[in-house]
């Protein structure tokens, strides 16, 4: 072979060897976004879905409980409704004399959460206000159920 | 949200169909990408194959192409059976195996062309390996589809975790156990001669061993994590808790004496230790070991001749170039890395049959002088991407037995490659280790396409949807009607 041909192709090989690393390298890439099946959203691809979140005011991600018996407890926000009570069913399980069995829940209508009272003994407060309907619940306000007060927060 | 790949990945992106997620969130398959990167790999090969017989100036004819397409047909059946049975299976695996194993093909029937040629100016004649590893690649290929088929779920392999550890032991102590006739190639006691064709079957116990121990540890690990007295404010392990780990050791010295070889030993030792480390997360197991296998080093050394040789190879393969056992295929083998440089000779165009054995230990060294460093690193990165995918699996697989196992089976694929690239690039001293998919050898390589299918396994279980999920979404379901009950205070029946 002219020796012109074996230089090219010499390092077409390799090229081509390498190439191969890199397309893997790139499903590799592309994988991690999809790693344990967390939606996380890819630049470029966001601009349908995701804008207004961002763009206006943020969405609650975390309940977090300030005071009580369960102080210092996060619960990760994911859209699925959260039980509050003392049944050990609920989400938050609560060890509250005050608390009753199905106390409360909060769940996510569009983009805003409500808390809504299941017919507590007690009742449940939103900041001072007794919850009879459901009420949407703005970041960072307090939530008393019994000696328990819980958070949302972005 | 200005993340740095927005930059790289904005572009590409855009026109991508689905990077990680199908449509309605059910994690994508991806099965589509394996089939196109395997397609990559017989491309790769069949390239190979002609540059290799262009410029050993062979006849170039249509029969190349049929290889070529053989090759992509037969790992198209494979890629067809994980479709078939693990759906949710890691795309790279099966792709990175198929590029390894062409291009090892491809170097030993590049060898075999030299070596014949060399036999031809002696008057002898060589044999080929190539063919031989061709049949060699379909069975393992046939295995893989078998251990893939007949495994449905990784989990049932704990049932059988003792059988397996006793079957490993077995296998392990066999060669060493027969007489020499039967057993010995090269003066190393590793074989089983079975008339036609000998097996290695260190190569199955390997992962018969780590099945054992990964069922072992997660039926027994409270006992490892139990703490035990303090020393020098580390937290050592009760005495009948170092029990396994003792057993291994001695295991595997046991081996080495017999076997005379170093590899495996340290092989087996280093996958245990990191499977103790993975299920305790404590550190002092890893040292622990590493102690215990200096000690044992230092006494293999003070009492056989031929570990101080290896190491006398090791720290200068010059000073005993000409004395038998000496550092001569060390030395063939820099001399031929050293001349491929960072770009090596081109495929054909090198010396690798001047290394002994260049197409089973100095496969890399051969690999070195003909693709040149670029090539080599090309290679290692093909294996880091193996590796790193099994672990991935493992960490993304939910059972704490499939952590295990996956978690070693990749280590184990590193590990090797370690032992065998460090001691070819003499940075640790050279121990006989095949090279994974690389190398010429039957039972390694199909002890490595279990593997590899154990992997697979692993992978589909963790990227698969989980079932239960089905189920769950009802109960909210039936949570959010009694919403509505409660909701519409002003309705007809609102004062219950």
């Amino acid at each position: 072979m002219p020796e012109l041909v074996v230089q090219l192709t010499r390092a077409g090989f390799l090229a081509l060897l390498w190439l191969f690393v890199f397309a893997a390298l790139r499903v590799v890439r592309s994988d991690l976004y999809a790693a344990s099946g967390l939606r996380v959203e890819l630049p470029g691809r966001r601009d349908k879905q995701a804008k207004r979140p961002i763009g206006g005011r943020k969405t609650a991600r975390q309940l977090v409980v300030t005071h009580g018996a369960l102080a210092g407890t996060r619960i990760a926000l994911d859209g699925r409704p959260i039980l509050i009570g003392r049944a050990d069913d609920s989400t938050l399980v609560l060890d509250d004399d005050y608390a009753s069995t199905r106390h409360a829940r909060l769940s996510l209508r569009g983009t805003d959460w409500y808390v809504e009272d299941l017919g507590s003994t007690n009742g449940t407060y939103l900041d001072r206000a007794k919850v009879t309907a459901p009420l949407r619940v703005p970041l960072g306000v307090p939530i008393r159920i019994g000696k328990t007060v819980i958070e949302l927060r972005p | 949200m200005s993340r740095p790949v927005g930059l790289a990945g904005g572009r590409s992106d855009g026109s991508a169909t689905s990077p990680g997620i199908g449509p309605l969130g059910k994690p994508a398959t991806r099965r589509g990408t394996e089939a196109w990167l395997l397609g990559f790999a017989a491309v790769i090969m069949t390239s190979a194959l002609v540059l290799v017989e262009a410029n050993q100036e062979q006849e170039l004819t249509w029969a190349i192409v049929w290889y070529g397409l053989a090759y992509f047909g037969v790992f198209l059946i494979a890629h067809v059976a994980v479709r078939r049975w693990a759906p949710y299976a890691d795309p790279l695996i099966l792709p990175s195996v198929a590029v390894l194993n062409g291009l090892g093909l491809v170097m030993i029937y590049r060898i075999d062309l030299a070596l014949a040629a060399k036999a031809e100016q002696i008057g002898t004649t060589h044999t080929g390996d190539a063919p031989k590893q061709v049949i060699w690649t379909a069975i393992a290929l046939a295995l893989f589809l078998a251990v893939l088929i007949l495994i449905k779920d990784h989990r049932t392999l704990t049932r059988y975790g003792y059988t397996c550890g006793l079957v490993g032991l077995v296998a392990l102590a066999l060669p060493a156990l027969l007489p020499r006739s039967l057993s010995e190639i090269n003066g190393a006691k590793v074989w089983i001669k079975l008339g036609f064709f000998s097996i290695q079957p260190g190569e199955f116990a390997k992962i018969l061993l780590m099945i054992f121990f990964a069922a072992f540890l997660v039926s027994k690990r409270d006992l490892f994590m139990s703490a035990g007295k303090r020393v020098l404010g580390m937290e050592l392990p009760r005495a009948r808790d170092m029990g396994p780990i003792v057993i291994a050791a001695g295991v595997c010295l046991g081996i080495f004496v017999l076997q005379k070889d170093l590899g495996p030993a340290l092989l087996f030792f280093g996958v245990v230790l990191v499977l103790l480390y993975v299920a305790t997360e404590r550190f002092i197991w890893v040292l622990l070991g590493l102690t215990l296998f200096s000690v044992g080093c230092v006494i293999a050394y003070s009492l056989f001749t031929h570990v101080q040789q290896r190491v006398a190879n090791w720290i200068d393969p010059l000073a005993t170039y000409d004395q038998p056992g000496g550092g001569y295929q060390i030395a063939q083998g820099l001399f031929g890395l050293g001349t491929g440089g960072v770009f090596g000779t081109g495929l054909g165009s090198g010396r690798p049959e001047t290394v002994p054995a260049a197409n089973t230990d100095f496969i890399t060294a051969a690999i070195g002088e003909e693709l040149g460093f670029v090539g080599l690193a090309a290679v290692l990165m093909i294996y880091l991407l193996l590796a790193m995918r099994g672990l991935r699996g493992a960490l993304a697989v939910r059972d704490t037995f499939g952590k295990l196992l996956g978690g070693g089976l990749a280590f184990a694929i590193a590990l090797q490659v370690f032992i065998i690239v460090g001691g070819v690039t003499k940075l640790i001293p050279m121990t006989g280790i095949t090279t994974p998919f690389l190398s010429y050898g039957g039972s390694s390589l199909l002890a490595n396409y279990i593997l590899v299918a154990l992997l697979l396994r692993i992978s589909d279980a963790a990227r698969r949807p989980r079932k239960p999920q089905k189920p769950r979404p009802q109960q909210p379901a039936i949570a959010e009607q009694h919403t509505v009950m409660v909701q519409a205070p002003d309705g007809p029946g609102g004062k219950s």
